[in-house]
């Protein structure tokens, strides 16, 4: 019925470690259970699966080895199919039958590369030795790529997580023609009635701005949705979904920005619950696949450093994200007045292929309305 | 409820929020955020934490009165329960 495969956890990523799988073969599974454990430069995920069925096969064995991505796993049927027969010679590291000759097959256990994945152009579509070469790009034996890798050190899992934030910017400042506008908001009713309600609750349920950060980009992608989308294949894909995605800084360096489902369907409580169960989760390495990919345009507060602007840059296929600096007390003129107003400034990163400065713009006002009237968020 | 024994309950709530934090080494007059390196979620959860410990609410108004280790102390001795 279904291929359960190893998943793209972000730009940045080619190929994962199978570390563990939470079911068996035969097991039921449905939409958005956690069926397993893949390893990425980014720390360790759990993997949930997108349909329902029962659990065929199981074609990949945990270990060390790096798995590409896109390789079969696991094969799910409809419940009441028949099971298939257990697959008698899986590719080693991968589950996919692959009609392939025998010097292709020998050439890509050399190279490191999953045969599973190629597009072969021999008879009946198997992959030939010239279609290893291709893939392999005239490198050399690749040695490291078949041989277990040893749990990771403090220093080489910052290694890896400095290779895929290095990966998915450096794509983003090559492919992305960033633009971008910044806007100082007057926070003044925000905090007004953020101080209210904290003032009327236990320190437990207090909620932080950042909630209201997060409720008023939702809010101004309502009015904008061109924002809120990802570029694939030269087109704007638009999501209706707002999955926010929040920059959660790792203590010991690295970031990671998990994404913060249907920020437009949650309360300032909900949102406060979610994303302190969120930023928990990724310090402990507790996320789950979709939140690595789900994300439809990101967030980053720096804010608590003292940071004034924030100009970011976009995290593929994204297509925008929003900085938050700090809030001080700036001088500011209203109708004719000069005093003293707590202040934020907002930029907007955002992909020139995607929108022009004129939806950015129209996105930082509306983004600037829904924090002056708070109580609408 | 003694000064020493309140700060082993700060070095223990801080311990769950940044294990690798170590209070002998920052100096307990500086910004302890920033010697720490904690962000406002942090610092909410410690103060939960605290609250949990010591029983001393702190209201949103007093964050501004908690910049060192050492105002910290003295806010906090002066409402735990005896």
């Amino acid at each position: 019925m279904g291929d359960f495969t190893m998943p793209s956890l972000g730009a940045d990523m080619k190929e994962g470690i199978l570390v563990a799988w939470r079911v068996k073969a035969g097991d039921r599974v449905k939409h958005g259970d956690i069926i397993a454990e893949v390893e990425t430069d980014k720390g360790l995920f759990e993997v949930e699966i997108f349909e329902t069925g029962v659990v065929d096969q199981i074609l990949a064995q945990p270990g060390r080895e790096k798995i590409p991505v896109g390789t079969v796993l696991a094969t799910i049927r409809a419940e009441g199919a028949k099971a298939k027969a257990p697959a008698a010679a899986a590719e080693k590291g991968a589950g996919k039958k692959v009609k392939a000759s025998p010097a292709a097959r020998k050439r890509a256990a050399d190279l490191g590369i999953d045969l599973g994945t190629l597009q072969g152009s021999g008879p009946q579509g198997a992959v030939s030795l010239a279609d290893v070469e291709r893939a392999g790009g005239g490198k050399k034996e690749k040695k490291a790529a078949a041989e277990p890798e040893a749990e990771k050190t403090p220093a080489e899992f910052q290694a890896g997580m400095r290779r895929a934030i290095a990966a998915a910017m450096s794509r983003s400042n090559r492919e992305i023609p960033h633009y971008y506008l910044e806007t100082d908001i007057d926070m003044s009713r925000a905090l007004a009635w953020l101080k209210e309600e904290n003032g009327k609750r236990p320190i437990r349920e207090r909620l932080l701005p950042a909630v209201l950060l997060v409720k008023a980009v939702a809010k101004a992608l309502e009015k904008v949705p061109e924002l809120n989308g990802h570029w694939v294949d030269d087109r704007l894909r638009l999501k209706k979904e707002m999955h926010i995605g929040f920059a959660v800084a790792l203590r010991g360096g690295g970031l990671i920005t998990p994404a913060l489902h249907h920020a437009e369907r949650k309360s300032p409580d909900q949102l406060m619950a979610a994303l302190g169960d969120l930023i928990a989760r990724t310090r402990s390495g507790k996320l789950r696949a979709s939140e690595m990919t789900d994300a439809t345009i990101t967030v980053t507060s720096l804010g608590d450093l003292g940071v004034r602007t924030v100009y970011g840059v976009i995290y593929p296929p994204q297509v925008a994200l929003v900085g938050f600096g700090r809030i001080t007390d700036r001088p500011w003129a209203e109708k004719g007045m000069l005093g003293t107003r707590p202040v934020l400034t907002a930029t907007l990163a955002a992909d020139h292929r995607a929108t022009d400065g004129h939806h950015g713009a129209r996105f930082l006002e509306a983004l600037t309305r829904a924090l002056e009237e708070p109580e609408t968020l | 409820m003694t000064e020493e024994e309140i700060r082993e309950t700060i070095a223990a709530t801080l311990a769950r929020i940044a294990p690798e934090a170590d209070l002998d080494e920052i100096d307990p007059g500086q910004n302890m955020r920033e010697e720490l390196d904690i962000d406002s979620y942090d610092f909410l959860n410690f103060l939960i934490g605290l609250n949990e410990k010591l029983g001393v609410e702190v209201p949103e108004e007093d964050y501004e009165k908690l910049i060192s280790l050492n105002d910290l102390l003295r806010y906090l001795k002066a409402r735990v329960k005896k």
